[in-house]
């Protein structure tokens, strides 16, 4: 039992809205979660969730093995948060925002903090409500990796940020696990992004998890398909698993969600040869899968 | 034996937008450089943690790349940690060169086709222009 997160059927209810429908995640130690979905679709629910600010429905969300709603300091103090909205104190410094912080952590580490404004480029006496909206990232940034946390939780990290920090923010995710071991969730709207640093991905739409997988395993669930029919048709055939058919005449192409043998296999039924399989960019997974699930809504 | 960042597999270059894995895509760049002679048998590889550092992407990423390069043995652990190209020039890497060379046979072939000039012609042009590499005066120019 080495799961750094564990979320079992957890159901949230706004008033009569269900933003989280009977969610299960599970995260191992050093694995980066891309959690990706449409504005409002549960994300930052979720990340709620985990730091223990809701207590759950239905359902059990565990950290460590650790309840965080129950024992809340025994999982914060190792989790590093990066809010989308910051939440920085306006009226400290940010010398004196490390002191505050070093308070709160036992964990804090001085001279890697250090090391990391250096890198950021944040001069210490600088006012934060005089900083800017890159620069308050990198403060925030920061302050979540300081103190070494096992898990780092950011929600949207990059949303609105120009590439560089952007850049940055990515390079720390990169070396918090490369370096440490460490476990880090993210969520974001930039999919490339997510594509490049995540090894497993979960999609909420919502409220429901509809893929939570790793990145190669849904790569390899979801090509574009070019099939070759003996006889050209005037419309696409059904097969199951397949949507999004283009063509005419002899050659349709389609996205194909499912194993490459069943796919072979109904095709010969109609009479047609697969002639090529392509690979698909998530982006092109998530907008075929938003289609798609909107079509059957 | 390069400083650690002077291996030419950290100029390679990985993307998302064409759909193809990434582990995929360094993998097929480092046969690329052993085939074309950028990457030498018995060259150490870059750390997964350089290498992921440096393309901005997941540890886990270049380490499965790492391992699919492994299993067909184009190259090879030793000691600890560190991935060597294999010495005795992997089967894989002179399939890489033939493939190599096909893609611009064909390109060769489709712009003769283009000018009209006949196979047999382009063949013997191969020769004249191999005669003349030899006698080591490649920019002497061969009339068709």
């Amino acid at each position: 039992m080495s799961d750094v997160l564990k979320v079992e059927n957890l159901t949230h209810n706004f008033g009569p809205k269900k933003a989280l429908d009977n969610v299960n995640v599970t995260l191992g130690k050093g694995r980066v979660l891309g959690l990706i979905g449409e504005n409002g679709a549960g994300k930052t629910t979720l990340i709620k969730h985990i730091l223990g600010l809701y207590q759950p429905g239905q359902g059990s969300v565990r950290v460590f093995g650790l309840d965080p709603v129950q024992e809340p300091a025994k999982v914060l103090g190792r989790i590093g948060y990066l809010a989308e909205e910051d939440w920085l104190p306006n009226w400290m410094r940010v010398a004196e925002l490390q002191r505050y912080y070093q308070g709160f952590y036992p964990g804090w580490n001085q001279e890697y903090a250090e090391q990391l404004r250096t890198t950021f480029a944040i001069d210490r006496r600088s006012k934060i409500s005089e900083l800017s909206k890159g620069q308050r990232a990198r403060v925030g940034l920061m302050a979540a990796l300081a103190y070494r946390p096992e898990l780092l939780l950011l929600d949207e990290p990059s949303s609105g940020l120009d590439p560089i920090v952007r850049r940055e923010i990515l390079s720390s995710i990169v070396r918090a696990v490369a370096d440490d071991n460490r476990t880090v969730l993210f969520s974001s709207h930039l999919l490339s992004e997510v594509e490049m640093v995540a090894d497993e991905i979960a999609m909420i739409r919502n409220g429901e998890i509809l893929f939570c997988d790793t990145l190669d395993g849904i790569k390899e669930a979801h090509t574009r398909v070019i099939l070759c029919f003996e006889q050209g048709r005037e419309a696409p055939p059904a097969i199951d698993g397949a949507f999004g058919w283009e063509g005419s005449g002899r050659e349709w192409s389609c996205l194909y969600a499912g194993g490459p043998g069943s796919l072979v296999a109904a095709a010969s039924l109609l009479g047609a040869e697969v002639a090529e399989r392509q690979w698909l960019s998530l982006d092109e997974i998530f907008v075929a899968r938003s289609i798609e699930e909107a079509a059957h809504a | 034996m390069q400083p650690e960042d002077q291996s030419p597999a950290l100029r390679m270059r990985v993307s998302q937008a064409a759909g193809t894995p990434i582990y995929l895509q360094i993998a097929n760049q480092i046969k690329y450089m052993i085939a074309s002679g950028r990457l030498r048998p018995g060259e150490e590889l870059p750390p997964i943690r350089v290498l992921a550092e440096r393309l901005l992407i997941n540890p886990n990423t270049v380490a499965r790349a790492y391992r699919e390069l492994e299993v067909e043995r184009v190259v090879e652990k030793r000691s600890t940690n560190g991935t060597y190209v294999s010495e005795n020039g992997s089967p894989l890497a002179k399939d890489e060169q033939r493939r190599i060379l096909t893609d611009q046979v064909d390109g060769l072939l489709v712009q003769a086709r283009q000018f009209k000039v006949t196979t047999p012609d382009v063949i013997d042009l191969v020769q004249r222009r191999d005669a003349v590499l030899r006698e080591g005066d490649p920019t002497s120019e061969v009339i068709l």
